[in-house]
């Protein structure tokens, strides 16, 4: 039984409302010197077997067409 | 009996929980002994003001309850009408101010979603939500972030569940800065006689708990019981905020109403406030019967969880069934079906008494009408203040503003603008009954399957009942009314929501019981009877309370639903009018608000049966097709009420108005209507209302007298001052 | 000509549509339940709006891998007609019988409102007897309606209805409202045609796309 954690986030190039918001709303805090901003998702699992995984993320996961993903352990 | 320390919870505890020392003495006295962790918990909440309404409770036994169209009053989850062709139309209104000062969107959300529970735990479909909504000025960027977190959870949560939000109201003033107000009203359709109530009945009849799995949301106050074996560490295992899972509900509402389309259900409760604890009790209560729960078979999402917190946890998406024995397994596989997992949790007993069992073992045991019916009732000690408790609101006009300009200004205000930036995150469509949008008129109207249509509208009022709580009370029930009345719908009955200060200190206590007895009176005189409700006390900041906040919903029924008011301006060439026994008045208004001056002491008289004349002789003239628009006169009174009008219509109106008085302009006061149509329409309606012809529709703008003008785009641009809100 | 319309836990807009279906001269319409597999013989199947699955993970990720949805794949491989609207268009892009996806709104905010269509392809099933550039007015009510598709793909996409009069509400590319496969007997679209049908409540173009589908509009 392992832990996994996938990292789901948007295609390089394809307008990410969500990351501009947020790269917007950090310097009114205060925080300067941030750029390249993407939000995503983050899919946590304990697996029987951690080969599946890519499987999963290709089936259900992920869209392909939009998201890249990263399978962490 | 144990619990799991060993050791017996203490009046300190008890004092922590809520409790003052004489409920805890008396609670021994119930009970014949000491209470354990589970009991004092449950004690706890049942005895709190929010499930016990125990300072309130005196004085709602003073409004009218009973009419002819009532099928169901308070008491049950929601109160219900008649409204023709054996169908019943049930509605509520509820509170989640406390909630969503703390997490606006989950707060918000999980209001509507307690609503919708209550709608469908007596039988009948959702079908629209409205909602009341309070903050502090828009100028704190606190309340701009509870503004969005409350309306993205109120279109999250509805939107979600497939029920359109219909209608609601929006104010900003500086009371509610520390304290907002999240009012939510939802209706629901039901054939009158297959609704179903909450009593449990039939010993040895089975409970089934089925929705959510059971975790530690909303245990926070009560975690004082934590035994010696939780950490400080621990609290974030206990969070305050609920979050609410609108999926969940769907299935959750699909299953209940098939669950009792096929007959399978003796009663039906939901989970809301107290979790299984008030479910269980009241139920029972109801019933007059007892009720025996083993914690082990409710289904959890944490490990772990001890035997009271499962009793108080307030997760979300629960329902409560009593079912019969040779039933469950129906029972259990139609929730199956919906994938809301039903458990068999408990039964119904002979005892009296409310028992809750781990392992087989009693880890609670208390008399039902202890934990219910013998909270103590407080009376109120109102005491008049000598003096306006409430600051004056800041300025924001300089003064010297000419009449031009005091429209603009009034238009772009906070209070006044279009609320359409909020509307236009809500789905008012779906279920294809909604025939007038937010917006298009001063109610929602709703089809329904017999061909005649309903009509809905909640309406709050702070400042005005801070002026005066009796009067403003009556000014704003009455204002409800004529919101339906402008659509052509009679009123059937009314929901409310009582939101107050602590009741404990005089000044709020007389709030609290004057506005009770405007509601009463005002309730009373449109024969629309109080059928259901809520109330929120202890909405105070250090430096004072709110405004004193009652707030109505009122449903009403129209034979026609294609000849539904409208308010905007309609045909060139129609005559406006002003109708109604309309006495403005600039005390209290938005414009005084505007320049900053003080709160009056007092708010002029209002002749209630001569408003209620003219709410009929309106509605009467709406549903004979006469008129082209209706539109109640409000917030910025009669010029405000025009201009709403031209740009609902999208046509400009030449008003013929003195005008340099400004309480005719600008003043406010129940009774008045903005209406247009041909002008034989406007002389048959003068025969039967007091009516001042005061202009004609026609041209690109807004004319007033002679000299003065808006074009319609400039009145457009001013109206939509709050899209800035949304970003 | 005999409609079905599927309901998958979370399904909202189903009723409305069957009511929708309804209103077509000699239909007939029947519910389809998510898990079942028998299309029971309908002539076009409806997937609604809605929040299926709670749009958990992704607007319709999850339904498009439920038993009716494997029929009715078979169902369009076969040439069947299939509609799809809102929540249903996201579920045909997942299921992979309609191309692109659907995208958070570019406001990120969820937006309800009349918006106007224009009609561009008039060769497909759902649009037969319309003219091209003939507006349509409909309502639109959802929080991931930009439709996506790669650079390199979109000449291919056959585009059958686009936002018009600069009321694009959610950031789509090229103003695509909505889209039918190469073959054009799977359509979907991001806003309601089955909320204009009655006039009480709005506009009745929607009806339309229905009657179209029955071979009704002429």
């Amino acid at each position: 039984m392992a832990r996994v954690r996938v990292l789901v986030r948007p295609k390089e190039g394809i307008l990410d409302p969500q990351g501009v918001a947020v790269e917007r709303a950090l310097p009114a805090l205060g925080f300067d010197g941030v750029s390249n901003v993407h939000v995503g998702r983050l899919i946590e699992l304990d697996v029987d077997d951690p080969s599946t995984v890519d499987a999963m993320c290709q089936k259900l996961l992920a869209n392909p067409l939009v998201e890249d993903y990263e399978i962490v352990s | 009996m144990s619990d799991a320390a060993g050791t017996l919870p203490t009046v300190e505890d008890a004092v922590a929980l809520g409790l003052t020392r004489d409920e805890y003495a008396l609670i021994i006295e119930k009970l014949g002994r000491e209470p354990n962790d589970v009991e004092l918990a449950m004690f706890s909440l049942l005895w709190s003001e929010h499930c016990s309404y125990k300072h309130s409770k005196k004085l709602l036994g003073t409004l009218p309850t009973e009419g002819p169209k009532v099928l169901m009053g308070p008491g049950e989850n929601a109160g219900a009408v008649d409204v023709g062709s054996g169908v019943a139309i049930a509605f509520k209104v509820e509170s989640h101010n406390h909630p969503s000062a703390v997490e606006p969107f989950q707060g918000a959300a999980t209001g509507v979603g307690g609503i919708l529970r209550d709608i469908f735990a007596i039988g009948a479909r959702p079908i629209a939500v409205l909602d009341s909504l309070r903050f502090g000025e828009p100028s704190s960027a606190r309340s701009r972030y509870l503004l969005d977190g409350a309306v993205s959870g109120i279109g999250h949560y509805g939107n979600s569940i497939g029920v359109p939000t219909v209608g609601g109201e929006v104010y900003f003033e500086g009371p509610y800065e520390q304290n907002c107000l999240v009012n939510a009203m939802a209706l629901g359709i039901a054939n009158a006689d297959e609704m179903i109530r909450s009593a449990a009945a039939g010993v040895g009849n089975v409970l089934v708990l089925f929705g959510a799995s059971t975790g530690r949301d909303g245990i926070g106050g009560a975690s004082v019981l934590a035994s010696a074996e939780f950490g400080e560490d621990d609290s974030a295992k206990r969070p305050s905020v609920q979050v609410g899972d609108p999926f969940e509900e769907k299935k959750l509402l699909e299953c209940s109403l098939e669950l009792l389309r096929t007959g399978l259900l003796v009663s039906l409760q939901d989970l809301g406030a107290a979790g299984l604890t008030s479910s269980a009790a009241e139920m029972a209560s109801k019933g007059e019967v007892g009720i025996e729960i083993a914690v082990d078979r409710v289904p959890l999402r944490e490990a772990g969880m001890a035997p009271f917190e499962i009793m108080v946890s307030e997760s979300q998406e629960r329902m409560l069934c009593v079912v019969e024995p040779s039933r469950v397994d129906e029972v259990l596989a139609l929730c199956e079906k919906w994938e809301v997992h039903g458990t068999a949790i408990g039964t119904v007993t002979d005892t009296g008494r409310v028992v809750v069992t781990q392992g087989g073992e009693v880890v609670g045991d208390m008399p039902v009408a202890a934990l219910v019916d013998d909270c103590p009732l407080y009376d109120l000690e109102p005491a008049k203040p000598d003096a306006q408790i409430y600051p004056a609101p800041e300025a924001v006009l300089a003064g010297g503003e000419t009449v031009s300009e005091t429209l603009l200004a009034l238009l772009s205000s906070a209070n006044i603008a279009s609320r359409l930036p909020l509307f236009q995150q809500y789905d008012w469509l779906v279920q294809s009954r909604t025939v007038r949008r937010p917006e298009q008129a001063d109610a929602a109207v709703l089809q329904l399957e017999h061909g005649n249509a309903i009509a809905t509208a909640i309406d709050g009022s702070g400042r005005k009942v801070a002026c005066d709580p009796y009067w403003g009370t009556v000014g704003n029930v009455l204002e409800c009314a004529s919101n339906l009345a402008c659509v052509g719908a009679e009123p059937l009955g009314t929901t409310n929501n009582l939101n107050f200060g602590n009741p404990e200190k005089p000044h709020v206590a007389w709030q609290l019981t004057e506005a009770v007895r405007g509601l009463g009176d005002a309730c009373r005189a449109l024969d629309a009877p109080i059928v259901g409700g809520n109330v929120s006390l202890y909405n105070e900041a250090p430096d004072g309370p709110i405004y004193p906040t009652p707030v109505v919903g009122m449903v009403g029924e129209l034979p026609d639903p294609t000849r539904a008011g409208k308010l905007g301006f309609g045909a060139m060439g129609d005559v406006i009018a002003l109708a109604g026994p309309f006495r403005p008045s600039l005390a209290g208004s938005e414009l005084a608000k505007l320049r900053g001056e003080a709160l009056p002491d007092v708010l002029p008289e209002i002749d209630i049966a001569a408003v209620r004349g003219a709410q009929e002789a309106i509605r009467e003239a709406v549903r004979a097709g006469e008129l082209s628009s209706a539109h109640d006169v409000a917030e910025g009174g009669v010029l405000v009420a025009i201009a709403e009008s031209v740009l609902g219509g999208g046509v400009g109106a030449q008003i013929d108005l003195k005008t340099e008085d400004e309480a005719w302009l600008f003043g406010e006061a129940p009774g008045g209507f903005v209406v247009s149509g041909p002008p034989e329409a406007i002389e048959r309606l003068a025969q039967r209302v007091e009516t001042t012809v005061i202009g004609r529709v026609g041209g690109g703008a807004l004319t007033l007298g002679e000299d003065v003008s808006w074009s319609v785009e400039e009145l457009q641009t001013a109206h939509a001052a709050l899209g800035t809100l949304f970003p | 000509m005999k409609f079905g319309v599927i309901t998958f836990p979370g399904t909202c807009d189903d009723v409305d549509a069957r009511l929708a279906c309804a209103r077509v001269e000699g239909s007939d319409v029947v519910a389809l339940w998510h898990r079942d597999r028998d299309l029971q013989g309908v002539d076009a199947v409806v997937v609604p709006g809605g929040f299926s699955y709670g749009d958990y993970l992704r607007a319709g990720a999850i339904a498009r891998f439920s038993p009716m949805m494997e029929s009715v794949i078979e169902f369009a491989n076969d040439g069947g007609t299939v509609l799809g609207i809102c929540n249903g268009f996201q579920v045909l892009c997942e299921a992979g019988l309609l191309p692109g996806a659907l995208l958070p709104n570019v406001g990120l905010r969820f937006l309800c409102r009349q918006v106007n269509l224009e009609v561009v392809d008039t060769d497909t099933r759902f649009t037969s007897g319309m003219q091209t550039g003939e507006v349509l007015s409909i309502p639109a009510k959802h929080m991931s309606g930009r439709y996506f598709v790669p650079e390199d793909q979109v000449d291919g996409v056959r585009v059958v209805v686009r936002y018009a009069h600069d009321g694009n509400p959610n950031g789509s590319s090229n103003d695509i409202a909505g889209v039918c496969n190469a073959e054009g007997n799977v359509f979907g679209l991001m806003p309601h045609p089955e909320h204009a049908v009655d006039e009480l409540t709005g506009s009745t173009d929607g009806l339309r796309i229905f009657q179209s589908m029955a071979g009704a509009l002429v």
